[in-house]
């Protein structure tokens, strides 16, 4: 099936066989592997990815969904050589280890602040336990993201 | 960025900026042109004979180019090796693929190798296998019993894999002569590591130039090039092993499995590039798991506390086949059963046993958390027994600082210690009376809070190499380019815990460089000569040493031609903000760039100096080092739903001397999680049939980020002699400390309706089973 999807701002048209995940579209047939493959289910959101804005997880859609959408990757967030916020975040406050789980942990973030730009801890802890890291018990993502809140809001 | 005195700094990690950006390489992120892929048929059954397998229809598949089975691989590659060997153990071949029978659910039993992974999945459910079921056993302790159905009948009449003993001192005569004995029994429940980048290899044959390179997602490169060569039978010289990013190990990847042999061999054979990427149902059912042992404490004490002895008699369920370092694991246990504690009479007597699960091995913290755990817990009971509190009894038995080193009753040599430093900054941020004060306030309401405290000592730096059953050295190397910029070469393989910038930060220290001018390289035997890798808290304490050691070497030359271009002595040199000059006269000064490029240049050196500037050190530790501290976890249990929360955390570490404040917080927060996550969460559960029940993460239950509150971090430094940075390691600390103060928070918090123990994971189910019972008026 013939697919068109805006990635990070750039037009891209291939055709693809129906049941193509989404994810290995991104990483094996447009050649992003920011996105990550943690579990297949859904469950540990490293494969997640924003669609229209939205946070989704692309290893549970196809590619053909995506059809005639716009799709933002970790590759995409930095704009001309300046990290987004949540990025310098992470980086800021060692919101990582083994960074395995980082893309998708930092866009779930993203969708996060777009809803709340002014969360507590709690709403943090909540709004990103759709994605789930096992080196870091979390706490510096948690403050990586109240970083990036801050520098959001100023 | 300071140009010096950067360790002991909260430097920003070098490896951030490509991982934040998603432009990392991991092994699926690198793609070879005409990559072939694997998929796996494996085992449904727990124990079964294979008698027929027809893959016919696979084969024949559009776009599969082979499939291999068990019989057609046999001649052509080796055994998956053990490295650990006791007199009298059992080793059953553990091959490749299966071959006339499969021992646990996802042994490997057929490879199918396609143009495409999707094509490679189709042609596995093409694949016919007629099996006929056998009993299978899925518990230690029951493979153990008469009748059991036994699982390699070819090795003997029964499922003892192997048993192994460690005592010191009269463990019979303390018992005997104790005021009285406190016995237990504790279960501790099998794990699955879940590093979040799953396993995965590709390899890649060159016949003209005779190179076999193989990445994988390892924690060991070079015992993995070494293992491959020998499986392979191909020679040593001819494999690169490159261990690229790795997304987190945690001891699963501390490992050879069948499939980094099968798709090196695939490679070689095809001659062309070959990947697995091994799914997270394949990563529960196929790579190691960590813990599971069961068995019963008795401890000898004293009516004034005074505890005078301990015996663990323990049945470790090892799984079917042994993975590199199975058999070693629970051993470490026996190592550290004294705890901080001044115990000379004990003795372990442990019993591993074969069943038809996956095998265990090296878990975060791997045979520590159990011992640590077992003691802690112990403690907390006999206390109980004695109607002291836990934390006078840990005081009176603890070992004083005066008595380091101090050689415990296995006779292992702790390095240095301050226990009560320790205990008592953890207990002044818990506020623990006021805490105690609030239990007994809110249990007037009908509420349960618990406090649980855990002082713990665990051995690290792994470790000398005499007591390793591979090695337990590590390589460093430092090269300095002709124009000053400095790479580092170590045989440490971190993924994750930030080397490159602990040891960018000590190299531009000691050789007045900025940070940045530091490259640190690792996971490559084609660059790095031979390393042991990262495991065991060892890669700062060792692989660390074994760099500074080179980086001396280097530094001295260094000395030696700033002297001679400078026209001074070497020992009146100086090096001060990047700059080296003669003692008092810093005007004329050089830059390590500047006596580099003399060192390449090479026409004005000093006497007897050889030109370049590099170095290499094999550093060899002359014993492990043994961090510790002191965690207090506070719990409010739900009456309603047995549900736990943890609503304090507090952690005081020791892990000597610190490099990177920041770095060092974020393996204890990772460590307190995963061992808060066994306490409270996880578990692989096999049923009686050893069936897995837990074959994704919406049955294994990780924890999230809302399952924990803000954790509270102190410490205390006190350095190990042991090697010249003074540091200890921090990898597992965490992990080791953490699961017994949880277990111990929520046991005190059920203290009303008199329960004594519970064993782990503290499910709400679980809980509030236990709660049913009408509480006691306290």
């Amino acid at each position: 099936m013939k697919i068109e999807v805006t990635i990070n701002g750039e037009r891209h048209s291939h055709d693809v066989e129906p049941r193509l995940l989404l994810v290995h579209y991104l990483r094996d047939v447009v050649g992003l592997t920011g996105t990550h493959v943690g579990c297949e289910t859904s469950l540990c959101g490293a494969c997640t990815v924003l669609l229209d804005g939205a946070a989704v997880k692309s290893c549970t859609l196809l590619a053909v969904q995506a059809d005639g959408r716009e799709i933002t990757t970790i590759e995409g967030l930095a704009k001309d050589g300046q990290l987004h916020p949540i990025q310098e975040g992470f980086w800021e406050r060692h919101g990582l280890q083994c960074g395995y789980c980082t893309p998708g942990m930092i866009l779930a973030a993203h969708q996060l602040l777009q809803r709340n730009p002014n969360p507590t801890e709690a709403d943090i802890r909540h709004g990103i336990e759709g994605n789930l890291c096992r080196c870091t018990g979390y706490q510096h993502i948690v403050e990586a993201v109240q970083y990036a809140a801050e520098k959001m809001r100023k | 960025m300071p140009i010096s005195k950067s360790v002991g700094a909260r430097i920003k990690r070098r490896e951030d900026p490509r991982l934040i950006q998603g432009l990392a390489h991991y092994v699926d992120d690198i793609h070879l042109p005409g990559t072939l892929h694997v998929a796996i048929l494996r085992s449904p059954h727990a124990h079964a004979r294979i008698e027929k397998i027809n893959v016919e229809a696979a084969r024949r598949h559009p776009g599969v180019v082979a499939v291999v089975t068990g019989r057609g691989l046999q001649d052509r590659i080796g055994l998956i090796p053990c490295a650990a060997n006791f007199p009298g153990m059992k080793t059953p071949p553990h091959r490749i693929l299966a071959l006339d029978k499969v021992c646990f659910v996802g042994e490997p039993v057929v490879a199918v190798v396609a143009e495409d992974p999707y094509i490679a999945r189709d042609a596995v459910d093409l694949i016919e296998v007629d099996y006929d079921p056998l009993p299978a056993v899925a518990s230690g302790e029951e493979a153990l019993r008469r009748g059991a159905p036994v699982i390699h009948d070819d090795q003997g009449k029964d499922n003892v894999a192997f048993t192994w003993e460690i005592a010191g001192g009269d463990v019979e005569r303390a018992l005997r002569e104790a005021d009285r004995v406190v016995k237990h029994r504790f279960v501790q429940q099998r794990l699955a590591p879940i590093a979040l980048e799953t396993r995965g290899v590709l390899a890649q044959y060159l016949p003209g130039e005779d190179q076999l390179t193989v990445w994988s997602s390892t924690q060991i490169p070079h015992l993995l090039r070494t293992q491959l060569a020998v499986m392979l039978r191909v020679a040593e010289n001819r494999v690169r092993v490159i261990a690229p990013e790795v997304g987190g190990g945690f001891g699963s990847k501390l490992n050879v499995y069948a499939e980094e042999g099968l798709v090196a061999h695939l490679a070689i054979w095809l001659k062309r590039p070959v990947k697995w990427i091994e799914g997270r149902r394949e990563n529960i059912l196929h790579t190691i798991h960590g813990r599971d042992q069961a068995g019963e404490v008795e401890m000898a004490v004293q009516n004034d506390g005074t505890i005078t002895g301990i015996r663990y008699t323990v049945t470790a369920d090892v799984g079917a086949y042994y993975q590199l370092l199975t058999p070693a694991i629970p051993t470490l246990t026996g190592l550290m059963l004294c705890g901080c504690y001044k115990i000379q009479n004990v003795a372990m007597k442990l019993t591993g046993a074969f069943t038809n699960k996956m095998a265990t091995d090296a878990y975060r913290g791997a045979g520590r958390p159990e011992a640590t755990y077992l003691i802690e817990r112990m403690l907390d009971i006999v206390a109980d027994e004695l109607n002291m509190d836990p934390v006078e009894l840990r005081r009176k038995n603890f070992i004083a600082p005066s008595e380091f080193p101090y050689t415990t009753g296995t006779a292992v040599v702790y390095d240095s210690g301050d226990y009560t430093a320790a205990l008592d900054k953890a207990l002044s941020i818990a506020g623990y009376q006021a805490l105690r004060e609030e239990q007994a306030r809110l249990r007037a309401q009908g509420r349960y809070l618990g406090i649980g405290v855990s002082t713990y000592v665990e051995i690290c730096g792994m470790g000398p190499s005499k007591a390793m059953p591979a090695g337990g050295w590590e390589s460093g190397a430092v090269r300095v380019d002709p124009t000053g910029k400095v790479t580092v070469l170590t045989g440490v393989s971190p993924h994750g815990q930030g080397q490159e910038t602990t040891f960018a930060q000590i190299v531009a220290d000691g050789l007045g460089v900025d940070i940045d001018d530091v490259r640190v390289m690792h996971g490559d035997t084609d660059a790095v000569q031979y390393g042991i890798g990262t495991f065991g808290s060892r890669a700062t304490a060792v692989g660390g040493t074994a760099m500074v050691l080179a980086m001396q070497k280097v530094k001295e030359k260094v000395v030696r031609i700033a002297a001679h271009l400078l026209e001074g002595n070497p020992q009146d040199i100086v090096l001060e903000d990047g700059k080296y000059f003669v003692r008092g006269n810093p005007t004329k000064a050089l830059t390590l760039a500047d006596i580099s490029l003399a060192a390449h240049v090479a026409n004005n050196l000093p006497p007897d100096t050889d030109p370049g500037l590099a170095e290499t050190h094999f550093f060899e530790p002359s014993n492990f080092t043994y961090p510790f501290g002191t965690h207090v976890a506070v719990v409010e249990v739900d009456a309603d739903t047995g549900e736990v929360e943890v609503k304090r955390y507090v952690a005081v570490d020791d892990c000597g001397q610190v490099i990177n404040p920041m770095i060092v917080e974020g393996q204890i927060h990772g460590g307190i999680a995963q061992g808060l996550g066994q306490a409270l969460y996880e578990e692989v559960v096999y049923d009686e049939n050893g069936q897995m029940l837990t074959g994704s993460l919406m049955d294994y239950a990780l924890p999230k980020a809302h399952n924990f509150p803000k954790f509270e971090l102190a410490s205390t430094v006190t350095p190990t002699p042991v090697n010249p940075l003074g540091v200890k390691g921090v990898g597992e600390a965490g992990t080791i400390g953490s699961t017994p103060a949880v277990v111990n928070a929520v046991v005190d918090a059920l203290e009303p309706f008199g329960v004594r123990h519970i064993d782990m994971p503290l499910r709400p189910e679980k809980v509030w089973r236990l709660m049913r019972k009408k509480p006691r008026r306290s």
